[in-house]
């Protein structure tokens, strides 16, 4: 059964204040229109966990600058001023991960583990309020899972199924993020029929994927 | 030759053939210019790419294409794409030969701050303190002062990266090496000498007998 369905009735599905794991790696990889349509929508209180919030003008910094967010738990902010000015002036709450961390947090939400053990932080102001743990001398952080209402999903391609499959350095956090929320909407460059593309090829295996946003006409 | 050009020729002599190497936004992407000939290497961009290249030629951009700063990239020949979690296995994992990374402060024992300046600058850590605490090297490459204030020095004010000593320190004077008895001068850039380094220092630096000129043609 095609799980296609119009932008704005994937979207109508985010209530405000869902926690969304949106991928993506300074917009290379952010789904563009499912962005769009959140900020069409008027969406507030969202809790937005992504690698980075790009730049005011695009990706995840649109939302941002459109005061859509409340908390941002992410690795970088640097190339956002606005995203600063906002957490200095205390507006939205920035949580600020390592980016290995992160992506590890989002992998054992995804994949049933309750957290991960990293060597990442030990001594640094990361460590605060976390237990450390020590193995085999090896000293560790213990940094817990990370799960999401809604995850934001940019492919390269889809089949009807929800089959995907990305390209180049826009995969980045997708896969990921496939795996750790409970509603998996996915925007594709194109859509493609069931079989076309090889079981080796698929990335993001279709259960995972909730809901794929349907692609304008091309040809009229 | 200005000094970013000179910390970049320099650190390139560290790179061996077939490393997988890792370089910061800023002067650290530099050294992939200079590499000395017959030294090949795989660049890593840890928003999941080993095979980063220079876009080939202008208009042959592809947006799904990037580095760690959004900009386009290309890729070589045996190129290969991934996911954030492979991208930083690769780092912590210990498959990363050599990470190139800027400072802000090092201290006496060789750790490095280089992410956040308290009440200025909050830009966030992004993959600096993973790939300081997992790349098997760690070459730090910034110029020595900042506006005449001495970036090594005693203890760091600034919140550290990591709490691993760094390997190698690059600078437009001087290359450094922090072992456990304390920072080693080991090569003054031409021109320059050991006073120099010293009177542009704040931390206590152990000097050999000799110190060699960086072997690198000015």
């Amino acid at each position: 059964m095609s799980k296609v369905r119009k932008l704005e009735e994937a979207v109508a599905m985010i209530p405000d204040g869902a926690v969304l794991m949106i991928g993506g790696f300074m917009g290379v990889g952010t789904p563009p229109h499912l962005i769009d349509e959140l900020l069409r929508q008027g969406k507030r209180d969202l809790t937005v966990i992504a690698n980075d919030t790009a730049r005011p003008t695009v990706g995840i910094g649109r939302l941002v600058s459109a005061k859509a967010v409340r908390k941002v738990i992410a690795s970088h902010i640097g190339t956002n001023s606005e995203t600063q000015r906002q957490m200095i002036a205390g507006e939205t709450v920035v949580e600020l991960v390592p980016q290995g961390t992160l992506a590890e947090r989002v992998r054992a939400g995804g994949f049933g583990l309750g957290g991960v053990l990293t060597p990442t932080g030990v001594g640094t102001v990361v460590e605060e309020g976390k237990q450390r743990i020590e193995l085999d001398g090896t000293v560790y952080l213990l940094e817990t899972a990370l799960k999401a209402d809604f995850a934001l999903i940019a492919a390269k391609r889809a089949d009807y199924l929800g089959n995907l499959e990305y390209a180049l350095t826009a995969r980045n956090f997708n896969p990921l993020m496939a795996m750790a929320a409970e509603t998996v909407i996915a925007e594709a460059e194109d859509i493609v029929p069931v079989g076309v593309i090889p079981p080796d090829s698929v990335v993001t295996p279709n259960v995972l994927v909730d809901c794929l946003v349907a692609k304008e006409r091309r040809h009229g | 030759m200005d000094e970013k050009t000179l910390i970049a020729k320099r650190v390139a002599l560290e790179l061996r053939p077939g490393n997988l190497v890792n370089l910061g936004i800023g002067l650290p992407t530099m050294v992939a210019a200079h590499l000395p000939a017959g030294v090949n290497v795989f660049f890593q961009s840890e928003n999941g790419i080993v095979g980063m290249a220079p876009v080939p030629e202008p208009g042959a951009e592809n947006e799904d294409l990037s580095d760690a700063g959004g900009s386009p990239i290309g890729a070589v020949p045996g190129a290969a794409s991934f996911d954030s979690a492979m991208s930083f296995g690769l780092i912590r994992g210990g498959h990363l030969d050599v990470t190139v990374l800027g400072g802000l402060q090092i201290d006496e024992e060789g750790r490095l701050a280089n992410w956040m300046v308290p009440g200025k600058m909050v830009p966030g850590m992004g993959g600096a303190m993973d790939l300081v605490s997992g790349a098997k090297r760690v070459i730090v490459a910034m110029q020595h002062s900042a506006k005449g204030t001495p970036k090594i020095v005693k203890r760091c004010e600034l919140p550290l990266t990591s709490v691993r000593r760094v390997d190698l320190i690059v600078t437009e004077l001087a290359v450094i090496e922090p072992t456990d008895k304390g920072l080693v001068l080991r090569e003054v850039a031409p021109g320059v000498t050991v006073a120099d380094v010293l009177a542009q220092t704040g931390a206590e630096l152990i000097v050999p007998s000799a110190v060699p000129t960086m072997p690198v043609a000015v």
